[in-house]
């Protein structure tokens, strides 16, 4: 092999790289948020409500979990418009995004609902709590401690993906690199570095999870 | 004990007009007529797969009867009654396998109903629930989590759960059968200082000392029908049915 790497063009640029790296952390944290907030309202459609709310919740979790996200995206950047929706390439890629989470982690609120002992609702509408409220008081907070683990692994593959975005030039990590290569044609060592900025990303994500986890999920005990 | 001789009088709380109710094709209850008085402390005993839980588990609505009437305090209660909620928030509920809510603690356990059905403030709320956990005789658990606390612990918890919405009424579903031995004296104690305040009281329990101590009436079910009752004196001494001897035979001491 005789190719020599220049990451010198790389360190030269560093800012674009960094801004990049940015952008990528708030368009995957808003997401995240975002995607967690339909999960809650998905599972909760599936879960308690009324036939057709149950339908049109079993439709779009299908629907986006057995089409492929990069057609998913397009659909909505270039398809919506016709409709009369005009989004930004940086809105559509954050809209994309959380209906694509969305689908799957309501998949995984709904696993944590169901996986809540039947017991403890009977108490909840025993006590005169209505059913929102023993959804809201009773239910979700330990449903989501169980899925938690599950619904992070989620998140992070939902970082990673948001790299597809770039694709219709929304602004974020892979977006500045490729940006950077058509300027630089050092495509070699800036792939090596976004591949590590990607890795540190998913590892500092983690690591807020589990910050959050021992934060909120407070040890209560053998159960 | 005296609390036999208080025989309850007064108008009916809840009454039971040809109840039935069928799990699919399995008929759990069979035209059930029930009177239950203020202040009147019923126990339910029979074997198991009897409609027990069904028939008190009616009462509040967590199942729901095809046939026949429930009134509670006036008002006719059914499936798609209005004001549910407000019902069962009069209506006190402790389980065989306690349900407290594992990720509150004992105090939030007793606040949150009194908070969100109520609309109680929090220091009101909380100076309740240490009343009742006084009353229950666990005031220094409040801090603690449900899976902290031993069995006998987390029952106790979940009466005072129940009481802090003063209740008229406290249905017991075998609040002691999932219970070691050694913890279901510190429950039927606390349950006994509830009868000894008045509270009207249905309790599924085959504990049958209690039974004598504490119940107005014993009812005893089989294959989802009331087959007898009578006061506990009566009904352990002279039961009617052949059914009533069988059971009692095997549930109580040297036959
Ligand atoms: N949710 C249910 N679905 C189907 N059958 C049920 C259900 N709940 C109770 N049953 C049946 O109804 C009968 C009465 O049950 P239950 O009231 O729990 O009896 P007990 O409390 O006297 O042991 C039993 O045969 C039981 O199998
Ligand atoms: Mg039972």
């Amino acid at each position: 092999m005789n190719y020599t790497f220049h990451f010198g063009v790389v360190w030269d640029d560093w800012h674009a790289l960094a801004w990049g790296t940015w952008l990528t952390i708030q368009l995957s944290a808003s997401a995240m948020v975002l995607g967690l907030l339909v999960a809650i309202a998905g599972a909760l459609g599936k879960t308690m409500g009324p036939k057709p709310v149950r339908w049109l919740v079993d439709a779009y979790v299908e629907a986006i979990r057995n089409t492929p996200f990069l057609v998913q995206l397009f659909l909505i950047f270039f398809g919506l418009p016709a409709a009369g929706l005009r989004m930004s390439a940086n809105e559509a890629a954050l809209f994309a995004m959380v209906v694509n989470v969305g689908a799957y982690a309501t998949e995984i609120v709904r696993a944590g609902i169901e996986n809540i002992h039947r017991g403890q609702v009977e108490a909840g509408l025993a006590l005169g709590l209505r059913p929102l409220q023993v959804f809201r008081y009773v239910i979700l907070f330990p449903a989501l401690q169980t899925i938690y683990p599950a619904l992070c692994s989620q998140f992070i593959l939902l970082m990673l993906s948001s790299s597809v975005v770039s694709t219709i030039s929304a602004q974020e990590l892979t977006a500045a690199a490729n940006d950077l290569q058509s300027r630089t044609f050092r495509s070699f060592e800036i792939y090596i570095v976004v591949t590590a900025i990607y890795l540190a990303l998913s590892l500092a994500f983690s690591g807020t999870f589990a910050a959050i986890r021992r934060a909120v999920f407070v040890e209560t005990g053998k159960r | 004990m005296s609390a036999t001789t208080g025989a309850a009088g007064g108008e009916p709380i809840i009454t039971l007009e040809g109840v039935s109710k069928r799990f699919g094709s399995f008929q759990a209850l069979r035209n059930i007529n029930l009177e239950v008085h203020r202040g009147e402390r019923i126990v339910i005993c029979g074997p198991s797969g009897s409609g027990k839980s069904t028939l008190i588990r009616c009462i509040n609505q967590l199942e729901h009867h095809q046939q026949g009437r429930i009134v509670f305090d006036g008002r006719e209660i059914g499936p798609h009654a209005h004001g549910l909620d407000q019902i069962r928030r009069e209506i006190g509920m402790v389980f065989q396998s306690f349900n407290l809510f594992p990720h509150l603690t004992v105090l939030q356990n007793c606040t949150l109903a009194p908070m969100k059905v109520r609309s109680t403030a929090r220091a009101e709320a909380e100076a309740l629930a240490r009343r009742y956990l006084e009353r229950v005789r666990i005031p220094e658990q409040a801090n603690k989590y449900p899976g902290q606390l031993s069995g006998g612990q987390q029952q106790r918890v979940a009466i005072a759960r129940a009481l802090c919405m003063n209740p008229k009424v406290m249905l017991f579903d075998e609040p002691t059968s999932a219970l070691d031995p050694e913890m279901v004296k510190e429950v039927l104690e606390t349950m006994i200082g509830l009868a000894e305040d008045g509270m009207t009281m249905l309790c599924v329990t085959h504990e049958m000392g209690f039974a004598r101590s504490v119940a107005h009436r014993v009812i005893f079910m089989d294959a989802g029908e009331i087959v007898e009752q009578a006061p506990p004196e009566t009904f352990f001494a002279h039961p009617k049915s052949e059914r009533t001897r069988t059971f009692l035979g095997q549930i109580l001491p040297h036959g």
